[in-house]
C-alpha cells in the first residue's frame, strides 16, 4: 500500500475546509435553535396544565431516545411528502436543533431547580407578576449557571454534523467521501476531518471546564 | 407493506442489538481500564489513558467509523462493516465511560481509601475490596445515559452498509415509497428499546445499591425539592389571585 | 429624614384599627400541627414581636402572611379583607437570608418591584429607592452588586427593597440571625429608626431579646402553635406569668 500522500492532502484541503464552514454553519444555527427549543420545552414542563406538561414531556423523551439519524432521514424524505420542502441544509439544522433541544431542556431544568428557593419567595414578597419572576429573576441566573452545560452540548452537536452528509448536505464528510469517490483514496481526506475535529472540539472542551469551574465557585 | 418487508425490519432490529451489545461490552472494557489506568500512580499511564480519552471524546463517532472502514484498509488492515462499526462505538463510548468510572471513583469519600490503607489492604485489594464496590452502583445511572447514546449511535453503522434498523429502513423505503410509515415504526422500535433499557438499568441500580447496603432512592426526581411558584398552582405561586 | 420613609395610610385604616387578623388559623405539616387554631391580631402603626423555641411556629406566620404558605384551616384578614395577591401588596418582607437578586445592582434590587408591581415610572422608582437607600446608609453602593456586599449590607438594602414598595405591614423574619455580629448593630439600628419615625406596622421574628424590648409595643410569646402569653415587653421580659416564658427567656439569656 501507498503511504501518506501529501500532495493529495494539499489537493483536498480546500474543499474539506470548505465542509467546516458548511459544518461550522450547521452547528451555529442549529445551536441557536436547540437553545430557544430548548427554552420552551422546559418552560412548558413547568406549566400546571397536565395536557401542556404531558404531551411535551412525552415528545421530549420520545426525541431524546431516538437516533438523530433516523430523525434525519425522517426529516428529508417525509416533509417533502407532506408538502414541505427545505434545503439540506436547513432539514439538517432543524433535525439537530429538535434533537439537541431536548437536551437543553432538561440542562435548564436543572438550572432553574439551582436557583435558590430564597428567590422565588423574595420576589413572592414583592409581589413581581410571574412573568416578570421568570425574565427578571430566575432566568437570567439560572441560565448564567447553564452556559459551560449548553457549550457541552453545542460541541457534542458539532460532532454529530456529519451525519448531515447522509441527507446529501456538503459538510466535511461529505467533502471527504466525494474526494474519495473520486480518487480511490479515502486514507488521507478521512485523517483529516477526524483530526479537524479534534483540533477544534478538544480547545473548546477545555474553554467550557475553565468556565465550569469559573462559575462553579 | 408486506409481512417480508416487515422481516426486513425486525432482521434490521436483531443487527442491531447485536451491535449494541457488542459494542457495549467493549466500550465497558475500555471505560473500566481507562477510567482505572487515568487515576494511576504513573504519570505515563495517566498520560497515554489521557491522550486517548480527549482524542476519542473529541472525534466524531461517524467519522471514526469512516476512518476505520475506509482508510484502515489503505494502511493495510480490512476490517468486516460489522467490526469496524463495534470498534468505533466502542472506542468512542469507552472514552466517555472511563470519564464516568473515573468520576465515580474519585467520588468514594477518602476516608474510606486511608481505612483501607490502615488495614493494610494492597492497592489492588483496595481497589477491588473497598472502592469499587462503593464506586460501582454510582456509575449505574450514568452508564444508563451512554448505553441510550450507544444505541441510538448503532444507527450510524447505516451508512456503513451494516444491515441494521437504519439500514432496513432504507431498503423498505426504496422498496415501498412509504417514508412516513417506515421510519414512524423504526423510531419506535428505537424509543422501546430505550425504554427497556432504562427499565432494566433502574432495576440493577436498585439492586447494586442495596449490595452495599444502601436505600436506594425510589425516583430522584420526585425526591428533589422544588422551589414554590416553579411548578403548578401550589403555594406561593405569583399572579395565582385570591387563595 | 421622615419624608423619606414610606408610610400609607388609607381611608379604611385608621390608626389604631386592626390590620392583621387571624381566625382560628391551623397549619400542619404532615403529621405536625405547627399552628393550632391560632387567633390574634395587630393593630395599625403597632409594633408586635414573636418570640419563642425554634419550631415554635413563629416563622409560620410570616410566611402565610406572605402566602408562600396556605393555611390548613381558618382566616387571615389584612386590613379588614382575606388575603390575596393582590392584599399582599400591602406586606413587605425581609428575610434572614437577605434573598436580593443576585443578578441585578443594587438600585435595580429596589426599583425592580416598584416599576414593575406598582407601575411606577423608572424616574419616579429611582428616587424613591435612592432616598431609601440614602436612609439605610447606602447611598454610595447604588451601583454594587449584592454579592460585593457585607451581609449587613445586603440586609439593609432588602430592607430598602421591602420598603420601596411602601408596605402597611413590614414583616421582619430573623432578620439579624445570618449576620457577623459586629454587623448586627447597623441593620437594627436602621430598623429602629424606621420604627420610631413611621407609622408603619411591623410583624418581627426575633432572638434579639434588646431589640425586642426596644421596638416592641407587643411580645406573644409562643410555644406549641399557640400563643401562651402576651402583652407589653416590659411585662413579658420583666415579670413574665407563663412558667415556659421564663424557661424560653433564661435560656436565651
Amino acid at each position: 500500500m501507498k503511504t501518506w500522500d501529501w500532495s493529495y492532502t494539499g489537493h483536498v484541503l480546500p474543499d474539506l475546509l470548505r465542509g467546516l464552514l458548511v459544518t461550522l454553519e450547521a452547528t451555529a444555527l442549529g445551536s441557536v435553535l436547540a437553545f430557544l427549543l430548548g427554552l420552551v420545552w422546559a418552560l412548558a414542563l413547568r406549566t400546571p396544565t397536565r395536557w401542556v406538561r404531558w404531551p411535551v414531556g412525552a415528545v421530549v423523551e420520545f426525541i431524546r431516545n431516538t437516533p438523530l439519524l433516523v430523525q434525519l432521514f425522517f426529516l428529508f424524505y417525509v416533509l417533502p411528502t407532506a408538502g414541505i420542502t427545505f434545503s439540506p441544509l436547513t432539514t439538517g439544522v432543524i433535525g439537530l436543533g429538535l434533537h439537541y433541544s431536548t437536551y437543553t431542556a432538561e440542562v435548564y431544568r436543572a438550572g432553574i431547580d439551582g436557583v435558590p428557593v430564597g428567590q422565588w419567595e423574595a420576589a413572592t414578597a414583592l409581589s413581581l407578576p410571574r412573568r416578570r419572576t421568570w425574565i427578571a429573576v430566575i432566568l437570567p441566573q439560572a441560565i448564567r449557571r447553564v452556559v459551560p452545560a449548553l457549550g457541552n452540548y453545542v460541541i457534542a452537536m458539532f460532532k454529530d454534523t456529519p451525519m448531515l452528509a447522509a441527507i446529501t448536505v456538503l459538510d466535511m464528510l461529505k467533502q471527504a467521501e466525494e474526494a474519495g469517490a473520486e480518487s480511490f483514496r479515502y486514507t488521507e481526506p478521512i485523517t483529516v476531518v477526524g483530526l479537524l475535529f479534534v483540533l477544534i472540539a478538544y480547545p473548546t472542551s477545555l474553554l467550557m471546564r475553565a468556565l465550569e469551574r469559573r462559575l462553579g465557585n | 407493506m408486506t409481512t417480508g418487508l416487515y422481516e426486513l425490519l425486525f432482521k434490521g432490529l436483531w443487527v442491531t442489538l447485536q451491535l449494541t451489545v457488542f459494542s457495549a461490552v467493549l466500550a465497558a472494557l475500555i471505560a473500566f481500564a481507562a477510567g482505572l489506568a487515568r487515576l494511576s500512580r504513573f504519570w505515563i499511564v495517566r498520560f497515554v489513558s489521557g491522550v486517548y480519552v480527549e482524542f476519542f471524546r473529541g472525534t466524531s463517532a461517524l467519522v471514526l467509523m469512516f476512518w476505520l472502514f475506509f482508510a484502515l484498509p489503505l494502511l493495510g488492515w480490512q476490517l468486516a462493516a460489522l467490526w469496524a462499526g463495534t470498534l468505533a462505538l466502542g472506542l468512542s463510548y469507552g472514552a466517555y465511560g472511563s470519564e464516568v468510572v473515573r468520576g465515580a471513583i474519585r467520588a468514594v469519600p477518602a476516608a474510606q481509601r486511608e481505612a483501607a490503607l490502615a488495614l493494610s489492604f494492597t492497592p489492588w485489594q483496595r481497589m477491588w475490596l473497598v472502592i469499587l464496590p462503593q464506586a460501582v452502583p454510582e456509575m449505574v445511572p450514568p452508564f444508563c445515559n451512554l448505553l441510550i447514546e450507544l444505541l441510538k449511535g448503532t444507527a450510524l453503522a447505516s451508512v456503513l452498509g451494516i444491515g441494521e434498523l437504519a439500514f432496513g429502513a432504507q431498503l423498505v423505503r426504496l422498496a415501498t415509497g412509504q417514508s412516513a410509515q417506515v421510519y414512524g415504526i423504526i423510531l419506535v422500535m428505537y424509543f422501546v428499546v430505550a425504554f427497556l433499557i432504562t427499565r432494566g438499568m433502574r432495576l440493577l441500580e436498585r439492586r447494586a445499591k442495596a449490595s452495599v447496603g444502601r436505600v436506594p432512592q425510589r425516583d430522584r426526581t420526585t425526591a428533589k425539592r422544588v422551589p414554590p411558584g416553579a411548578v403548578g398552582p401550589g403555594v406561593g405561586t405569583i399572579g395565582g389571585g385570591a387563595r | 429624614m421622615a419624608t423619606d420613609i414610606p408610610h400609607q395610610t388609607t381611608s379604611e385604616t385608621t390608626a389604631g384599627g386592626e390590620l392583621v387578623r387571624f381566625e382560628k388559623v391551623t397549619k400542619r405539616f404532615g403529621a405536625t400541627t405547627v399552628l393550632d387554631r391560632l387567633d390574634f391580631t395587630v393593630s395599625q402603626g403597632k409594633h408586635v414581636t414573636l418570640i419563642g423555641p425554634s419550631g415554635s411556629g413563629k416563622t409560620t406566620i410570616l410566611r402565610l402572611l406572605m402566602t408562600l404558605l396556605t393555611p390548613d384551616d381558618g382566616r387571615i384578614l389584612v386590613d379588614g379583607q382575606p388575603l390575596d395577591a393582590e392584599v399582599r401588596k400591602k406586606i413587605g418582607m425581609v428575610f434572614q437570608q437577605f434573598n436580593l437578586f443576585p443578578n441585578m445592582r443594587v438600585l435595580r434590587n429596589v426599583t425592580e418591584a416598584p416599576v414593575h408591581v406598582l407601575g411606577l415610572s423608572k424616574d419616579e422608582a429611582v428616587e424613591r429607592a435612592k432616598g431609601l437607600l440614602e436612609m439605610v446608609g447606602l447611598g454610595g453602593k447604588l451601583d454594587a452588586y449584592p454579592t460585593q456586599l457585607s451581609g449587613g449590607q445586603q440586609q439593609r438594602v432588602a430592607i430598602a427593597r421591602a420598603l420601596a414598595m411602601r408596605p402597611q405591614v413590614l414583616l421582619l423574619d430573623e432578620v439579624t440571625s445570618a449576620l457577623d455580629p459586629e454587623l448586627v448593630a447597623g441593620v437594627l439600628d436602621v430598623l429602629r429608626d424606621i420604627a420610631r419615625s413611621t407609622d408603619i406596622t411591623m410583624l418581627c421574628v426575633t432572638h434579639e431579646m434588646n431589640f425586642a424590648r426596644d421596638i416592641s409595643d407587643r411580645v406573644l410569646m409562643f410555644d406549641e402553635g399557640r400563643v401562651i402569653e402576651s402583652g407589653p415587653p416590659e411585662q413579658i421580659f420583666g415579670a413574665p406569668e407563663h412558667e415556659r416564658t421564663r424557661e424560653f427567656l433564661s435560656a436565651v439569656h
